[in-house]
């Protein structure tokens, strides 16, 4: 393994061909002084009045003259020292103007890389590129790329992740979409309608404002709350709508393809076998059509959906795509805690329920909104149990699932002796589940794609 | 490297399922660790007794200054209570994974497969390091993993730190 990379070292390298972003990209940042001076303005308005009457036109025509080329100097400056360059094992990114700052991204580490166009950039012609590696942050990320440089160096990157000879990379290409799902327009805006955090935010923004009218008569205070408060609700209806408007999600041998959004464009693409955990859930008025959401959990990765609404077979054979040889298991396969665990957590203790296939941990938790989360076993980091005072007297215990993505799986309230064993059994499984896994350049030699 | 740990969990799978037919062998906390709670104990509450006694018996009278006889009765509580939690600490080096089991109320136990440690530590403060003991800490690519053993000799600590780099070197596996 190591033979190449010391080839390599010694062997003269080839010229590294480093690129700089999109020329608009200076101009991402164009609105930041408008918006300082806006919220400034609103703010406080008695004082924005006094000072605007004070200026004279030649003071104005002065603070231009300097703040415009300045901004435009700094901006063109950090076009001009930023720099990305694609090598046979990682990318890399040079910026800053006085401080140095070079970030290398492994691209063997990568867990998902995303495509995404907001609408100006859409106007502009232009995309954002960012690779989800645990530990990147949000400066690691190319803003702008033209679009299809984007995509070209998206196939590029996910060609060299997969294990592909760095010369024939280039050419490999965009590996070819299989559509497995996508959401109709209708289905999600009923979806969106029968959802219970949809309603509550809009009664609560419906509702809080004229109450607090009515107790303090006071402008201010209920255009604080009240301006929240509806954005909230616009969030959850409307935001959710047009950030899952076409919503598709398509099988590639690159991994998972989600394109999603209306006005913003987002294009995401997770290689196979770094999804470490997957939830199904199941909100109490979806239940009659039967429909389902799936999130999921990629380390690194900010975005947590996979399907936001759908039929339940769908779904399922999404997740089969998804966790390879795995099958979500039915309700009826659950194991439910034993019946003395309703003195611990009344009620709700029957919302509990755990099932260990050959392929994964699925423990189901809800009794209206249920959830059935699944974990690989090749996934889990850590396994742990847990029993507090109140539930050894009954007899229970918890287990405690860890997996990379920083999520905790638990299997609740389970029958203490079954939990000791399930804790041994689950670490054997989770150390021997790793040997089918696919290596972490998928293409190489072990994948049989 | 991929083939290399698929044989050594192939090869240890046997061993580990002969060996998760008889129990664990348990590794208690040495005295040192005790010692020191203890002590600190002692040391704190005694001179909040000592120093309300003072206190109340100066300000309100002698019979106040038996309230002072609170802290002493804390320290004394405490004793026996550091003493179970201690005694509660242990940990197991399996053939495949590392077993902490801790905790007297809230019981917690812990399995960590020697192929998912990311990184080992040890750790000791000024404190600890009077009293000659050390920590050992293991991380995961989970956050949640709490997998800290306290209050080792610091020779034994170094002992697992190599014994578990070197294990998790052998069986190592990404995310």
């Amino acid at each position: 393994m190591t033979a190449p990379g010391v080839d390599d070292a010694v062997r003269e390298k080839p010229p590294v061909l480093e690129r700089r972003l999109h020329p608009v990209t200076p101009l991402r940042r164009a609105w930041a002084p408008v918006a300082v001076v806006i919220g400034w303005a609103v703010h406080d308005p008695d004082q924005t009045q006094r000072q605007l009457t004070r200026l004279t036109t030649t003071t104005l025509l002065l603070a231009i003259a300097v703040a415009v080329p300045a901004a435009a100097l700094y901006g063109f400056l950090t076009w001009w020292f930023t720099h990305f360059a694609v090598t046979d094992s990682e990318l890399r990114i040079r910026t800053g103007l006085v401080f140095r700052r070079t970030a290398h991204i492994r691209l063997e580490r990568i867990q998902a890389i995303d495509v995404s166009q907001p609408l100006l950039a859409r106007v502009a012609g232009v995309a954002k590129l960012k690779l989800d590696v645990v530990g990147t942050d949000k400066k690691d990320e190319l803003a702008f790329l033209g679009a299809e440089e984007a995509r070209a160096l998206r196939a590029e990157l996910l060609a060299r992740a997969a294990g592909f000879a760095p010369e024939t990379a280039h050419e490999v290409g965009e590996a070819p979409a299989r559509e497995l799902l996508r959401t109709p327009p209708r289905e999600l805006a009923l979806s969106l309608v029968l959802t219970g955090a949809t309603w509550g935010t809009l009664a609560a923004a419906l509702v809080v404002p004229p109450i607090l009218w009515f107790a303090t008569h006071s402008v201010w205070t209920v255009l604080a709350t009240a301006l929240p408060l509806l954005g909230a609700a616009g969030a959850s209806s409307v935001g959710r709508f047009v950030a899952e408007y076409d919503w598709t999600v398509a099988d590639s041998p690159d991994g998972l393809r989600i394109d999603r959004g209306l006005l913003d464009r987002v294009h995401e693409t997770v290689p196979p076998g770094r999804v470490q955990t997957v939830r199904v859930v199941r909100p109490l008025l979806w239940r009659r059509r039967g429909w389902v959401r799936v999130e999921l959990d990629v380390a690194g990765s900010s975005n947590s959906l996979l399907v936001p609404v759908a039929p339940r077979e769908v779904a399922e054979a999404v997740i089969a795509r998804v966790l390879p040889g795995v099958s979500v298991p039915p309700e009826s396969a659950l194991s439910r805690p034993p019946r003395r665990a309703r003195w611990c957590v009344p009620v709700w203790w029957r919302g509990y329920g755990l099932v260990v296939t050959d392929g994964v941990f699925a423990a189901h938790e809800g009794l209206l909104r249920r959830s059935l989360a699944l974990v690989p076993h090749a996934k889990v980091q850590s396994v742990r149990l847990a029993q507090g005072p109140w539930k050894r007297a009954l007899g229970v215990a918890d287990v405690h699932v860890d997996t990379g993505a920083n999520k905790t799986v638990t299997a609740r309230l389970r029958d203490a002796e079954e939990a000791a064993e399930l804790l041994g059994a689950q670490a054997e499984r989770s150390r021997t589940g790793r040997r089918d896994a696919l290596p972490d350049r998928w293409m190489t030699e072990g994948a049989d794609r | 490297m991929e083939t290399g740990s698929q044989e050594n969990t192939a090869h240890n799978g046997r061993t580990g399922a002969a060996s998760a037919g008889h129990e664990p062998v348990w590794t208690g906390l040495p005295p040192g660790l005790l010692r020191m709670r203890r002590l600190l104990l002692v040391v704190w509450l005694g001179l909040l007794t000592v120093g309300l006694a003072v206190l109340l018996g100066l300000l309100a009278g002698p019979v106040w200054a038996t309230f002072a006889l609170l802290p002493l009765a804390v320290a004394v509580w405490g004793w026996v209570m550091l003493g179970r939690n201690w005694r509660s600490w242990r940990y197991a080096e399996r053939a495949d994974d590392l077993l902490i089991s801790r905790g007297v109320l809230w019981r917690e136990e812990t399995v960590v497969p020697y192929g998912r440690m990311q990184l080992v530590e040890v750790t000791s403060g000024p404190v600890e390091r009077h009293f000659g003991l050390a920590s050992v800490q293991l991380h995961t690519a989970a956050a949640a993993t709490d997998a800290t053993i306290p209050g080792l000799d610091p020779a034994e600590a170094e002992r697992l730190r190599d014994r578990l780099t070197e294990l998790g070197e052998a069986r190592s596996a990404g995310l």
